[in-house]
């Protein structure tokens, strides 16, 4: 079973962790990467929230007299081809990248936990369709499904959410059913059937809440991989549509050509791209190890 | 055994159908199809003629018709033509092949070479400043996204050689094919590599609890024969399968490596094809990837079970 009895843990491990802020606390001392992970991320989503009081120029504004202009005073990070502003089209990026990566990993999990639920808790036939369909999205790689997905339903926002959501079901639809298979033979869940509840609360007030634990683990690591495809989706230019200043497309594939005149072009976005995935990552493996405990090492 | 075998090689077949139909039916919603695309290119505007188009490439057949014509063709051999250059597909496809076999093979080679020592390394220190520090760069390997490290590489040789080892012709010894891959297979290998590592820790560090480990200790074996002897032997056993894991992960990383090196592989050829919507391209290398992730990950399962004598499949 899973033990996210996190406040009784620390107690009987002896830790003097009393109140929000002496768990804070507790958390930088216990798992100092994650602790970093956590800044990390913070720090993306308060750029991504607070674009427009923390750039100076919009995203969009183009000048040919700064087209790729190196970094000054005036422009931090330098000046695209069309001469915008680097650092602006990095902080709202930070938007557009945060907003693909959170939709398509909460519609994933969504679809995938009820895939998950319904097929671990009913069995049977609906159990052997649903695995074979996952059977079907898994033997084809990530990037692969995405890009045909992305390239049927044409480049938008919504679009690339969709199409990087599918492919991230089978893994928790997986995870979820076999927790619930687990859980579907414990005496609580026989208790409720006893006293008369219906299949379908005893699936949602029962199964549901017990299986949140590897859920988060699982939707933090696929919350790096979703980013990463709508980098890799927009850098082959199927992804996020232009004027978006999306770090994927900053990069696309004229990358190559700057590489000796501006290399500011090719460092900075992906340098913000490595540092919101590694977040993700650093958090995630904090976050296994404090809700997953079977697989501690 | 022999009836599992065939269960599994059942379902693996299955999945491939499944695959085939979910292609086929996407490809087909597209919206703008190859005709208006390729009316567009040739500013023609006679709906006649568009028609004659359709006609011919088979287009206007319902979608059933289309897919059984596309599936017939597969099992004699025939792909079908390539509605840009419209030469067979099999011909277009065929000669990449190796390119991306060769790539695939030296970033897996890199990813193992790298990988598995380092994980050991890892567990062995558990803790350790060592340990800190290779898992903190093997998460930094899971961060970067391949074709960016490829950028930098780039970046790198024109600091220092002046030049950039990026594909223009076809090189003209093994040597020189060697040198032009190791860059492109070392970016998308250093990702897999963080991979391999990772679990080789786990792996390692799973085995070292053992309580035969702890025999092997107290009967006085030194240090260096526990870990590599004792204990590494058995934790290569998850490893292997990682290479099934690996086969997906590793195209995933030669689309966009391929792309950033100019290398004329199948993982480039699949992007362009769906860009210019040729269908009879994007169908069958779809279809081809998933063969080789299907089948790669099946063999991984059979050696398992031949690896490793606990697992008996019965049934």
């Amino acid at each position: 079973m899973h033990s996210t009895e996190y406040d009784s843990e620390l107690v009987k491990a002896g830790a003097s962790a009393q109140g929000a802020f002496g768990q804070t606390a507790y958390f930088l001392r216990r798992y100092p990467l994650g602790a970093i992970g956590a800044v990390i991320m913070a720090l993306f989503v308060l750029a991504a929230l607070f674009a427009d009081f923390i750039t100076a120029y919009s995203p969009l504004s183009t000048d040919a007299a700064l087209s790729l202009a190196a970094p000054s005073r005036a422009h931090w990070l330098g000046a695209d081809y069309m001469g915008r502003d680097i650092y602006s089209r990095i902080v709202y990026g930070a938007r557009i990248s945060l907003a693909v990566g959170l939709g398509s990993t909460g519609l994933g999990c969504a679809l995938g936990v009820v895939v998950g639920l319904v097929s671990g808790y009913l069995g049977g036939w609906v159990d052997l369709i649903a695995q074979r369909v996952m059977d079907i999205l898994q033997a084809l790689p990530l990037l692969v499904l995405a890009l045909v997905m992305a390239a049927a339903l044409g480049p938008s926002l919504w679009n690339t959410i969709f199409a990087i959501s599918i492919p991230l079901i089978p893994a928790i639809a997986r995870v979820i059913r076999s927790n619930t298979l687990a859980l579907r033979e414990l005496a609580f869940v026989e208790a409720a059937q006893a006293i008369g509840m219906s299949e379908l609360r005893i699936a949602a007030r029962h199964i549901l809440p017990n299986t949140v634990a590897p859920l988060i683990v699982l939707a933090t690591a696929q919350l790096g991989a979703a980013i990463l495809t709508e980098a890799s989706l927009s850098f082959l230019g199927l992804g996020i549509p232009e004027p978006h200043p999306s770090w994927g497309r900053m990069l696309s594939e004229s990358a190559a050509e700057y590489i000796r005149t501006a290399p500011w072009l090719v460092i900075f976005p992906g340098l913000a791209i490595s540092l919101v995935v590694f977040g993700t990552n650093l958090l995630g493996d904090a976050l296994r190890d404090i809700l997953d405990p079977r697989e501690r090492g | 055994m022999g009836a599992y075998l065939v269960r599994r090689f059942g379902l693996m077949l299955l999945t491939l159908f499944g695959i085939s139909v979910i292609i086929f039916v996407l490809l087909r919603v597209v919206p703008g199809n190859i005709v208006d695309i390729l009316f567009d290119s040739a500013g023609m505007v006679n709906p006649a003629e568009k028609v004659k188009i359709e006609k011919e490439l088979g287009l206007d057949l319902p979608i059933p018709q289309q897919y059984a014509a596309w599936i017939g063709g597969l099992v004699h051999g025939d792909l079908g033509y390539s509605y840009v250059s419209e030469k067979p597909a099999i011909a277009e496809i065929a000669p990449r092949i190796p390119v991306t076999a060769k790539l695939a093979a030296m970033a897996l080679a890199f990813s193992v070479l790298i990988g598995v020592p380092f994980g050991v390394i890892s567990a062995v220190r558990q803790n350790s400043a060592a340990d800190y520090v290779l898992r903190v760069l093997s998460l930094s390997g899971l961060s970067l996204p391949s074709f960016w490290l490829g950028l930098l590489m780039l970046m790198g040789f024109v600091a220092w050689f002046g030049d950039m080892p990026i594909y223009t012709e076809p090189p003209a010894t093994l040597w020189d094919e060697l040198l032009l891959y190791a860059a492109p297979a070392a970016a998308v290998g250093f990702r897999s590599s963080a991979l391999v590592m990772r679990l080789t820790r786990s792996s390692m560090l799973e085995v070292l609890r053992q309580d035969y480990i702890r025999t092997a200790r107290s009967k006085g074996a030194s240090a260096s024969s526990v870990n590599y002897h004792h204990a590494l032997r058995n934790a290569m056993l998850p490893v292997v399968t990682v290479i099934g894991l690996e086969a997906a992960f590793l195209i995933g990383g030669l689309i966009v490596t391929e792309t950033v090196f100019n290398i004329p592989g199948v993982a480039r050829f699949l992007v362009e094809a769906i860009r210019t919507r040729d269908y009879p391209i994007v169908q069958n290398l779809v279809m081809f990837i998933a063969v080789v992730v299907v089948v790669v990950n099946f063999i991984v399962d059979m050696l398992y079970a031949v690896l490793d004598p606990r697992i008996r499949y019965s049934g």
